[in-house]
């Protein structure tokens, strides 16, 4: 087969390229979600924080012409909103279920209120590093085009991993997650840890935010999101609160997120729509089959209101 | 289950036994002013910060007044908006009686909605008479959004399915399945521009109740809404849910069906908001489009939470947000504000609602069980 021609061999190919795409607000996303629940809290607010940093990411980057300017404007905003979950759900009889259902509705609509005027101009874009320089294949080449931010989102994994076993931060947020009357009797105040860890864990799913509108998709508009954030807090259950697990599980997601685009891209267009809803499909047939009545997930938190 | 401790139960959700009615009028007192004081400091919160971007709060809601409650013509718009929120208020409401939180009434709208669409193309060359084939219309929007947030019940209770993160996901699937069905097969080839079904024939469509532009969706939600608050607090299956709801080990122990309880509601809350689909689809849009998904089963979370998911509270509450919402394009137009402006005011309305639940049992004057501590 010659030059751009592959015919079929397009569809795995656009997969593993959709797959790296499709997947960095993923790792994002659960990896910070990973750390809120790791300290027994639960914020599924993820949704409306993912969208807020994609605003706030794409109108900072228009305005500096620095899309890392940008991410760390996403960032910053992420753990504003991070801390007032934290704080809130600090008071008695607060859900942090509820509390986050909240954020997810507001943080949308604020997004969408600040970011009207930012859906027509053009901001700079993350850079990407080309690893498929070797090929002649212009499929090849976009599909190992790697964008920064996932290289960075697998590297973040694995220290995550690291940290949650051998640090003494890692430590603590895990006996918070579980028993915060031991946290307690150890002196470390379970509120203080859980604010910080919401704090970054929202502050992770803004950066994840903030990819969607400065590299792939590119742009800032209302549909920008659509439940990503959601998505990965379900990916953290699968994965068992494990960052390695939330790396495999988040790839795996990005490969069926690109099967519709993909199929599309081979001429296949008759019911794309019901590829549009694989990931949906697929994170409610994992999460059926990874839980089951009667009987605690191996590796939750303790302290966590999701799994009681 | 001794007498004394059942007449505690029925203390506990509420019941008026034994009580002195002082004490009877605290404790309800309490679950009307907290809701109101919360919702007072939501739009205090929302001034503020119209104060900051430079914006006039009394304009803004001088505007809302106006395009809201103040004319004939604008609560007739509002009481249009009120129907299907009160249909999707009930089916957050419904299922939060018994502890669960699905929060993805819009799936069973939009489902309903198509539903109801492909019935009724179905039935148009039949010569079926108007009000029949709308009741079968009916039925089946609500046939669909049962099974929808039925299921939702179904996987919470028997594989311990997440049933926030579930409900939402399934909201996205039957979203797509609309798409998939108004695109493909159901389309109309003459709706160019927005796919959409056929329009439905004249007989199968819902007028307005007379003398007036108001859809007869707004009877229909009000008498579930009844209907429903009739179910909760009246019979014994909702007192049972009652129980379950308080205090889930509890009610297992006791013996009571856990399992069909958490179903049925689901499914009778999901039947509410397919209805409200159904009731889009005949009263408003004439066919089933993405304008089904207009975000009604997102604000009838926050109707619910407002009503502390008392249906009855639910009928006010859900004309206030669909006064709100008609003012809408009247404050985007005058002010030059974004129309996501609701969506930022009602944002900061949930989360004040959702903080006031920490006040609940702390107030003196609302909490009988405190005044004698005092002698």
């Amino acid at each position: 087969m010659a030059g751009s021609d592959i015919g079929l061999w397009g569809v795995p190919l656009a997969i593993l390229g959709g797959a790296i795409r499709v997947s960095t607000p993923f790792i994002y996303v659960s990896l910070g979600e990973t750390i809120t629940e790791r300290s027994g809290r639960i914020n599924l607010g993820l949704e409306g924080i993912l969208v807020f940093g994609a605003m706030t990411a794409y109108a900072v980057a228009y305005m500096t012409s620095s899309p890392w300017l940008g991410l760390l404007a996403a960032s910053g905003a992420g753990a504003c909103f991070g801390l007032f979950h934290g704080w809130i759900c600090k008071f008695p009889k607060v859900n942090d279920i509820a509390i986050g259902i909240a954020m997810m509705l507001f943080g949308t609509g604020f997004a969408f209120f600040l970011g009207k005027p930012f859906i027509q101009p053009l901001a700079p874009h993350l850079p990407a590093l080309p690893f498929g320089f070797w090929s002649d294949i212009p499929q090849v080449r976009a599909a190992l085009d790697v964008n920064v931010l996932f290289l960075i989102g697998v590297g973040l994994a694995v220290v995550l991993w690291w940290a949650f076993r051998n640090t003494r931060i890692g430590l603590i947020i895990r006996v918070v997650g579980d028993s915060a009357d031991a946290a307690r009797a150890m002196g470390v105040d379970p509120d203080r840890v859980r604010l910080l860890s919401t704090a970054a864990g929202s502050a992770l799913a803004a950066i994840g935010g903030g990819y969607l509108s400065l590299y792939y998709p590119g742009s800032w508009n209302e549909g920008i999101s659509s439940g990503q954030g959601l998505m990965a807090v379900a990916l953290v259950i699968f994965s068992r609160w494990n960052p390695l697990g939330c790396l495999a599980a988040a790839i795996l997601f990005g490969g069926a997120g690109a099967l519709g685009p993909a199929l599309q891209s081979v001429g296949l267009t008759h019911g794309y729509y019901l590829f549009y809803a694989a990931p949906y499909v697929l994170t409610l047939a994992i999460m059926i089959a990874s839980s089951s009545p009667g009987r605690t997930l191996a590796g939750a938190p303790g302290e966590l209101s999701i799994t009681k | 289950m001794s007498e004394a401790a059942s007449e505690t139960a029925f203390e506990a959700v509420g019941g008026r036994r034994g009580g002195n009615p002082r004490a009877w009028i605290a404790r309800r007192a309490e679950g009307i002013v907290l809701p109101l004081a919360a919702l007072f400091a939501g739009m205090v919160a929302f001034s503020i910060f119209l104060l900051v971007i430079g914006k006039s709060p009394p304009e803004l809601f001088d505007l809302m007044w106006r395009g809201g409650f103040s004319s004939w013509f604008s609560i007739q718009n509002t009481l249009s908006r009120t129907a299907p929120l009160l249909l999707a208020g009930l089916c957050v409401a419904l299922p939060a009686r018994l502890g669960l939180a699905v929060i993805g009434g819009e799936g069973a709208i939009v489902l309903g909605g198509v539903a109801a669409a492909a019935i009724g193309g179905v039935l148009g060359g039949s010569g079926l008479p108007g009000p029949l084939g709308i009741g079968i219309m009916a039925l089946a929007g609500m046939a669909v959004g049962a099974l929808w947030i039925g299921s939702v019940g179904a996987l919470r209770h028997y594989r311990a399915v997440n049933e926030t993160i579930s409900g939402l996901l399934l909201a996205y699937i039957a979203i797509a399945i609309m798409n998939h069905l108004v695109e493909g097969p159901l389309r109309d080839p003459a709706s160019l521009n927005k796919p959409s079904t056929r329009p439905l024939e004249a007989a199968y469509r819902i007028g307005s109740i007379p003398g007036t532009d108001v859809q007869w969706g707004l009877a229909v939600g009000v008498v579930a809404c009844i209907l429903c608050w009739v179910l909760i607090e009246k019979s014994s299956w909702g007192f049972a849910a009652r129980i379950a709801g308080g205090n889930m080990r509890a009610a297992q122990i006791q013996g009571l069906p856990v399992g069909p309880l958490i179903v049925g509601f689901c499914a009778i809350a999901g039947a509410c908001a397919g209805l409200g689909g159904m009731l889009e689809v005949a009263a408003v849009h004439g066919a089933a489009n993405a304008s089904l998904a207009a975000g009604y089963g997102y604000t009838g979370i926050l109707v619910a939470f407002l009503a502390r998911q008392n249906p009855l509270a639910i009928i006010p509450v859900a004309i206030l947000l669909g006064g709100i919402d008609a003012s809408g394009g009247l404050i985007q137009r005058r002010m030059h504000l974004p129309d996501a402006t609701v969506l930022v005011l009602q944002g900061m309305i949930f989360i004040a609602i959702l903080f006031s639940d920490t006040f609940y049992g702390r107030f003196k004057a609302f909490n009988p069980e405190l005044w004698t501590e005092k002698a």
